[in-house]
């Protein structure tokens, strides 16, 4: 099976361990947080498998590229520690079986291709000027399956991989645009990781909005508005195409707000949180997070992903902010033209 | 004697009938049970017409079939050995709501969906115990069956909430039972001697309640939920005193379904509360949560986090996604056994439940709602089924069938039941206890005209 590209003299001579120092979630001085990484290269228990809110930043902090979030899901799951109940773990390995109304195959859909993964949902939104032209597909058969990295069951992703990729690998595309950072971050970061193959150009769907935008950019009318971004768990595996965004945004006129929890210091939407039983957690993160944007006076709060949607769309509404996707407000921009 | 008239001249021609396309609707329920036309259909608009066609029907042996809206799925208002079905939903005022002290004086055609719209517009900080049948069931069928509503947990059987009732008795009697027998309150059947007990659980077999006294409840501003999920259903029980423990809960509905996914394989304890203020409703919350926290801890078992959407669905009252069960198959159907059983049973309930499934070769679902604080449930053994398909119907049938003795067989009780089933409850039942039911009866109704068939101990 697929084994982790994982280096351990490159965490051996590391003197920052940035991957715990700048956790969020656990308080660890360089040398505990040395201690602790000691233990993980060498397969041993650390209160990391047990406290870790699985929020994925510690690849982002890791500049070395050695994957120590990845490290600690695959000692969570041989260890048998869990994060979160086990019918909440059955829940999601449930969720992903294909049923009767999931097609394996869209005869006739063409490039450009966005795969919306699980969001049927979403499948309304993705029409208007910006997607002109573009074939959709989605469904368990697609399902990029990396949320089991939460759960401490990531060999669920190496076994399933192979097939979600023949699946999309089927349709002949040379590049595939994912709605969802997770599967971008499934088919580039995890991917590489684990040397699993995959014969297609994943492309983000920041990285599509943009040249879109671009193309149209004399239809653009600038927003004007000051926008708070809610990072999610998955960016953190691929930080390189995050510029992107702050291309968006200037085209569309759309002010970033300086705030503490955004950028590499982001705070996870909390849905994850919940779901790990982590409930005083996951009401403090929300409360910091929202009150965050609050005072940095944004009037939208910007998502890339479904599920922080869920879990914090109420939150900041009660705020008084608005909670927009991010193509939502990029035809925001293009409509009023 | 032409009883057509006779009816005419009681109720007006506008409300009799005996077309054929219309005797075929009270034929029937939405269940599995057989059919059978009644003679006439009648819909009186008062208590004393009401009384005038008890008066005939007696004189003449014509057996009577009191129906709401017909939505037991057992049976329970057809017409099984004809006579006249008296359609009570043309009375369907609410005459007083006594707000101070919450409880309302309704007709019997006061459905479920009127009498929610009408408080919540005028009295939106009172409710009553709303089941999850459709909104068009009405709120005396219901009581009348000992139905259970999402105040159930807090307050017991709906039938535990009537303060007052006006019937018709089977003889032709107007009489009144509670406070309302003696004042102008409708506030109570207590401190008198119990007499609502002999209307209620009966079918209409003991007479037509033609007013009812019901008591309301506080209506918070907002409500919530959270569900508990568990791989193992022997911890429900435990799970569920936990859960009442804390006094916290409004509502408290057991699911296991195979379909979608997302719900195989686990039990789902959906946990209602409410409040008037968020802090409020934190606190519960915390509480609930802190109420198993053991079983966190131990792994075996979490609260699921809900979507928005998911969450609407589950906040919906009357949750339509009853309703929607009945048609998965496609072709709309289902049954189900209510079985009123200790909740300690419940494993062993659902272990029944899909053993029967699986040897029908049908699917099934589960939803049950605690009665009390764990003092008994309702668990549903459901099987939908396609109506355009015999085979499937006759597979539903037989594996409710089945039920109903699991139910028996699990110390429980099946709740509304059809005739077969009121027939096999009768015969373990003390026989000294039938007989008294049958006593009551004679009683009451000599000729045996209030919706023969049903509640029939054999000599
Ligand atoms: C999808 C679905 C979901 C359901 N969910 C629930 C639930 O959550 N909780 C629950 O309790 N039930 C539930 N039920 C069962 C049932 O539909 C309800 O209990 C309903 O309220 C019964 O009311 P009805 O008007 O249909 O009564 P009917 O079927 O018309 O009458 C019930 C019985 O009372 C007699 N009767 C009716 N009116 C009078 C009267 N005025 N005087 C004397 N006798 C009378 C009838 O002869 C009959 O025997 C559900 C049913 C369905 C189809």
């Amino acid at each position: 099976m697929f084994e982790l590209k994982f280096d351990r003299a490159v965490c051996e001579d590391c003197t920052t361990v940035d991957c715990l120092v700048r956790c969020q979630y656990m308080d660890f001085d360089v040398e505990e947080a040395k201690r602790e990484i000691m233990k993980l290269i060498n397969g041993e228990d650390s209160v990391v498998l047990h406290e870790c809110a699985t929020c994925y930043a510690c690849e982002e902090y890791c500049k070395r590229g050695n994957h120590p979030f990845y490290l600690i899901t695959d000692l969570q799951e041989k260890k048998g520690i869990f994060p979160a109940p086990r019918p909440i773990l059955r829940q999601w390995i449930n969720l992903a079986i294909p049923g009767k109304k999931d097609f394996p195959h869209f005869p006739g859909a063409k490039e450009p291709v966005i795969s919306l993964c699980l969001f049927p949902e979403y499948i309304g939104s993705i029409q208007g000027k910006l997607f002109e032209d573009v074939s959709v597909i989605l469904g368990r058969h697609f399902f990029c399956q990396l949320v089991y990295l939460h759960f401490g069951k990531p060999s669920i992703i190496r076994e399933r991989l192979p097939k979600i990729i023949e699946n999309i690998a089927n349709h002949g595309f040379k590049e595939v645009v994912f709605f969802h950072d997770e599967c971008y971050s499934t088919f580039t970061s995890y991917a590489n990781a684990y040397g699993i193959h995959v014969p297609f150009k994943p492309v983000h769907f920041f990285e599509y909005l943009y040249e879109n935008l671009k193309k149209r950019e004399s239809e653009i009318e600038p927003l004007n508005v000051k926008v708070a971004y809610q990072r999610n768990c998955s960016t953190r595996l691929t930080p390189w195409k995050e510029h992107y965004l702050d291309k968006i945004f200037e085209l569309i006129g759309a002010e970033r707000v300086e705030r503490k929890y955004d950028r590499e210091n982001a705070l996870c939407c909390g849905g994850i949180i919940r779901s790990l039983q982590r409930y005083d957690l996951f009401v403090d993160v929300q409360k910091r997070n929202v009150e965050d944007m609050a005072r940095a006076n944004a009037e939208y709060c910007v998502f890339n992903c479904p599920a922080c949607y869920s879990s914090l769309a109420k939150r900041v509404e009660e705020k008084g902010i608005k909670p927009v996707m991010i193509h939502e407000l990029c035809k925001l921009a293009l409509k009023r033209a | 004697m032409d009883i057509y008239k006779a009816l005419v001249d009681i109720v007006g021609e506008e409300f009799v009938s005996r077309n054929e396309e219309e005797l075929y609707i009270y034929s029937r329920d939405s269940g599995l049970t057989e059919r059978e036309k009644p003679d006439f259909v009648v819909m009186p608009g008062s208590a004393e017409e009401v009384q005038k066609i008890v008066l005939l029907a007696n004189k003449y042996k014509i057996p009577l079939i009191p129906v709401g809206a017909s939505l037991t799925l057992s049976g329970l208002a057809v017409p099984i050995r004809k006579g006249i079905v008296v359609d009570l939903r043309r009375m369907d005022r609410i005459i007083e709501v006594n707000r101070l002290g919450r409880y309302a004086v309704i007709e019997p055609g006061v459905t479920q969906g009127k009498l929610k719209a009408f408080l919540e517009r005028n009295y939106p900080d009172l409710c009553h115990s709303m089941p999850d049948a459709p909104p068009s069931a009405t709120v005396v069928g219901n009581i009348l069956i000992h139905g259970q509503g999402n105040l159930s947990q807090l307050y017991g059987f709906n039938s535990t909430m009537v303060t007052g009732l006006e019937i018709v008795l089977p003889t032709g009697k107007i009489c009144r039972i509670g406070s309302c027998s003696l004042s102008p309150y409708w506030f109570a059947v207590e401190p008198l001697p119990y007499l609502a007990g002999i209307f209620l659980g009966w079918f209409g077999t003991t007479g037509i309640i033609t007013k009812l006294g019901l008591r309301l409840y506080p209506r918070k501003r907002l409500r919530d939920i959270e569900v508990f999920v568990l791989d193992d259903p022997e911890k429900v029980a435990d799970v569920v005193y936990r859960i009442t423990h804390t006094e916290m809960a409004e509502d408290v509905i057991t699911m296991e379904q195979p379909y979608p996914m997302m719900f195989r394989d686990v039990v789902l304890v959906q946990i209602y509360f409410n409040g008037d203020s968020e802090e409020e409703i934190e606190f519960k919350r915390k509480m609930l949560w802190n109420s198993v926290m053991n079983y966190i801890r131990s792994r075996d078992g979490g609260f699921m986090f809900l979507t928005p959407d998911v969450q609407e669905d589950f906040l919906e009252k009357p949750a339509s996604s009853v309703t929607r069960f009945a048609d998965v198959m496609k072709g709309g159907g289902f049954v189900y056994c209510g079985a009123i059983i200790p909740v300690e049973k419940f494993a062993e309930a659902l272990r029944k439940l899909k053993e029967i499934a699986k040897r029908h070769e049908i699917t099934y679902g589960h939803v049950g709602r605690i009665v009390g604080r764990g003092h008994c449930m309702m668990f549903s053994f459901s099987f939908p089924f396609n109506r355009a398909d015999r085979a499937s119907m006759e597979r539903a049938k037989e594996a409710l069938h089945e039920s109903y003795l699991a139910t028996l067989e699990l110390g429980g009780i099946p709740w509304k039941p059809e005739l077969f089933a009121q027939k096999m409850i009768l015969e373990r039942m003390d026989k000294n206890a039938a007989e008294l039911m049958k006593q009551i009866r004679g009683l009451l109704d000599p000729n045996g005209i209030m919706n023969p068939g049903n509640w029939e101990v054999e000599p």
